[in-house]
């Protein structure tokens, strides 16, 4: 596919995110003009998008929905529930043909669509009945139009507005219509008089039929003010010459004005007397007046000010214009300061980078070792200090990858929203910790997941409304996610204020299924767990949204590829919490080296506490006594059947993970190491207590524990030992692979 | 009298369409002296069909060339008439407007 269109699909796509999140907060009930604006803009500068590109049918479809957006900004239709559906819908239809563009399809046929006249006749339907008194001024020739009154403006000349207005020649080609601004004026006011310039039109060998090269001087007569009027011309004010003369303004400013404009003075002197605003002998005399004081600069007349400063002048009349023109320009520096300010990037060459600091980390870790070997102290010196800037860039490269998490979640919004019209349940979803910032891989790997528990909890978890008054819960339910750090890892709540998890029911159907045995004493939190093994549904019926069995222990697994956990807590009868938890990165972390005989393992340094001496104790001991905390430990030794003698003094790293504590016994502590994650192999996918590999300054293999899993390990009631005895232990007798 | 050359038009007279448009609209003018456009089935019009409207007129003048638009369809009428143009084109619009050149 070519660039361009890659690159619309990309824009496209985040305004069409940002037109969805607007309508989800009007539906919410927000009616914040600027809102609708901004949905309008959003809209709008998806059919200018698709106009330059030339996908004339997302363009059309769009155009359409903005006419729609247009009269709900200018209140001439009510914005209803039912509206706010259609142009969701409408949104869900862009995003599919947008899904096509990005797939290659981009000729009209191929991308409209039955859908399409649907949506549309719905739409226009909603045009037809939404009316409101106001003329209906349609930016679109086949919605209905006000009929004109062309009086002639035959009145007094100056009661009325003067604007003057030349359309720049890229209007048409970004989808604007000099008519639909013109006709919107007429929902201010009447149109006393309009002369259409054509002036500008080149000859026909010239002449681009798709430029504008029109201009307008229209008489207008309305109680708006100034500032209303020229918010009319909002979507085109970069783009149009344009001046708005209050009633009875001085002659003086209607000269500044056709001074200003590209037409020969005489003429456009002229066209402002058919017009109305002036009379001929008004002008006359203001000509003469300007020539006098053009020729005459020194004879104590004003000499002849800039044009800036003239419109200045009369703009004082007006100050609220001046403060709207100040805020408008503000407003595009800021933006386009922001846009300054970001770089889109591919994510392959952003890997690729982390890829390359990998590889630096580990070859400043062997110059490290070399340096430390040859025992010269100014190379020792240097790639110390090398090694800090690599440590800091490795620091930035990952940054670069790091998103906040919040996108992800608003995305949820529609989908509670959906759901819970599917359900006729009343749900909320609350937000919070969107700015907590994670790995974009796993940011986009977390979605399904989350769509899961999320989806769940608004199936199983929360009850029907009635059932929740007759429990005397508020009616509207209430989902939660939430997103926060905690040492060295991402926490990702989802949380109802449901029904909860009847554990009586869960125990029935696992002994129903033979996940346990009926006679089986299992704790409470024990039995909730039990969701997580396959094949494993309460649901009374199965719904087309979870309840197939397919879900739970998925989105364990999910999760426990991105070396995460999730852990659930429940209330009967007040609600669940489900409680994911992840590694910030998945390339490069902190480490803390630790050897067992000739081996090197790493740990975490994010889940280490504190190391300490293991101090003599019987050897068929787990647990030891830290500063009177009983703490369970393991050996490394053991654990991986590592031939040879204890040495004499054994350390213990303490470490922590999801608030439990364990020990870690091992032979001596070699310290901190930059350690890059290398994966291991399929083959070793299933060996419990080992996350991954990495490889040392000295060429030597590193196993990475999964601190996680020892923890549970130790924490392990003898029950799920017993049970986990039959199951296969993982052995290595060879650390090196 | 030279030839007498009649084009309708039978699409929307929008951007969508204006290059191949003014092309149409050109080539008819050339192949004869005068040229009637019929109108009748145009269900769109825009600002930047008005504008090839326009052009052909300027340029039907300039070769002293007569350039009349025999019929309308609504859609025209009602954007001819916004903007003002009728006594520019000078043909008649509807059965009361003015008739004058």
């Amino acid at each position: 596919m070519e660039e361009i269109f890659q690159v619309f699909a990309h824009e496209a796509r985040d305004q069409l995110g940002e037109l969805e999140a607007g309508l989800m907060r009007l539906e919410q009930g927000e009616r914040d003009p600027e809102l609708i604006n901004a949905i309008f803009r959003a809209a709008h500068t998806v059919k200018g998008a698709a106009g330059v590109v030339e996908i004339r049918a997302i363009e059309r479809f769009t155009h359409s929905v903005e006419n729609v957006l247009d009269r709900v900004r200018n209140n001439e239709i009510g914005l209803s529930a039912e509206l706010i559906s259609v142009l969701l819908a409408c949104t869900d239809h862009l995003l599919g043909m947008l899904d096509k563009v990005e797939a290659g399809h981009l000729a009209d046929h191929e991308l409209a669509s039955g859908q399409d006249d649907v949506l549309l006749g719905k739409l226009v339907a909603h045009l037809a009945g939404g009316a409101v008194a106001a003329p209906a001024p349609a930016a679109h020739p086949d919605l209905p139009v006000a009929d004109l009154e062309a009086s002639g403006g035959g009145q007094v000349a100056n009661d009325a507005w003067h604007i003057s207005v030349r359309f720049g020649r890229d209007v048409l080609k970004n989808g604007m219509d000099p008519l639909a601004f013109l006709r919107y004026l007429q929902s201010l006011g009447e149109i006393v008089h309009i002369v259409t310039l054509f002036d500008a039109l080149p000859g026909a060998a010239e002449m681009d039929p798709e430029s504008c090269y029109l201009g307008f001087e229209v008489n207008f007569r309305s109680d708006a003010d100034k500032v209303g009027i020229e918010r009319v011309f909002d979507f085109v004010r970069d783009e149009c010459e344009l001046h708005i003369l209050p009633p009875h303004s001085r002659i003086e400013e209607y000269i500044a004005v056709i001074e200003a404009l590209p037409e020969r003075n005489m003429r456009l002197g002229e066209i402002l007397v058919k017009c109305g605003a002036l009379t001929q002998l008004e002008l006359d005399m203001g000509l003469a007046r300007q020539q006098q004081a053009a020729a005459a600069p020194a004879e104590g007349a004003e000499p002849p000010q800039p044009l800036g400063k003239i419109l200045v002048e009369s703009h004082d009349v007006q100050p609220e214009l001046v403060e709207a023109a100040v805020t408008k320009q503000k407003h595009v520096t800021e933006k386009k300061a922001a846009e300054a300010r970001l770089i889109r990037v591919q994510a392959d060459k952003l890997d690729q980078l982390i890829d390359l600091v990998g590889e630096l980390v580990i070859a400043g870790a062997s110059a490290n070792l070399a340096a430390l070997k040859s025992g010269q102290m100014p190379l020792v010196e240097a790639t110390s200090i090398l090694n800090r800037l690599v440590e800091d860039i490795r620091g930035a490269a990952l940054q670069l990858r790091m998103v906040q998490i919040g996108e992800t979640f608003n995305r949820y919004h529609r989908v509670v929203r959906d759901i819970s019209k599917e359900l006729d349940k009343d749900i909320e979803l609350a937000i919070r910790g969107g700015e907590t910032e994670l790995d974009k891989s796993v940011v986009e790997k977390i979605g399904d997941p989350l769509m899961h528990l999320v989806r769940n909890a608004m199936d199983h978890g929360i009850e029907s409304t009635e059932a929740r008054i007759a429990a005397g819960k508020p009616a509207r339910g209430r989902v939660e996610l939430n997103a926060h750090h905690d040492s060295g890892s991402i926490v990702i709540e989802v949380s109802d204020d449901g029904g909860g998890i009847n554990a009586d029911k869960v125990r029935t159907k696992a002994v129903e299924r033979g996940l346990i045995g009926a006679g089986q004493t299992l704790s409470e939190q024990e039995i909730v767990n039990l969701i997580f093994e396959p094949g494993f549904s309460t649901a009374d019926k199965v719904s087309n949204l979870s309840g197939r069995g397919v879900g739970m222990d998925v989105v364990r697994k999910n999760i426990q590829a991105l070396r995460g956990s999730v852990e659930v807590r429940t209330e009967f009868g007040r609600g669940t919490r489900f409680n994911i938890r992840l590694p910030l990165t998945l390339a490069i972390i902190d480490g803390f080296l630790v050897g067992v005989d000739q081996a090197s393992y790493v740990i975490p340094l994010d889940s280490v506490v504190e190391c300490l001496e293991l101090q003599e104790i019987g050897s068929d001991c787990s647990y030891l006594n830290l500063r009177g905390e009983v703490l369970p430990f393991l050996r490394l030794r053991e654990l991986f059947r590592v031939p040879g003698q204890r040495p004499r003094r054994e350390s213990v790293v303490v470490v922590r993970y999801a608030g439990h504590k364990a020990g870690i016994v091992v032979d001596e502590l070699r310290g901190e190491f930059q350690t890059v994650i290398k994966p291991l192999a399929s083959l070793f996918r299933n060996l419990q207590g080992i996350g991954g590999s990495t490889i040392l300054g000295s060429g030597d293999v590193a196993l990475i524990l999964d601190v996680q899993a020892l923890i549970q390990r130790c924490m392990g009631s003898e029950e799920e030992r017993s049970r986990a005895g039959g199951q296969n232990r993982p052995v290595l007798a060879e650390t090196t692979i | 009298m030279g030839t007498n050359n009649c084009l309708a038009i039978d699409r929307d007279l929008t951007i969508y369409h204006a290059i191949e448009l003014k092309k149409e609209l050109l080539d008819a003018l050339a192949a004869g002296d005068q040229l009637d456009l019929d109108l009748s089935r145009v269900e769109e019009m825009d600002t930047a069909g008005l504008q090839l409207l326009i052009l052909t007129k300027q340029e039907a003048t300039q070769q002293g060339k007569a350039l009349r638009i025999v019929q309308h369809s609504p859609a025209v009428r009602e954007v001819i008439d916004f903007y003002n143009m009728a006594a520019h084109f000078g043909d008649p619009l509807v059965i009361l407007a003015n008739e004058a050149a």
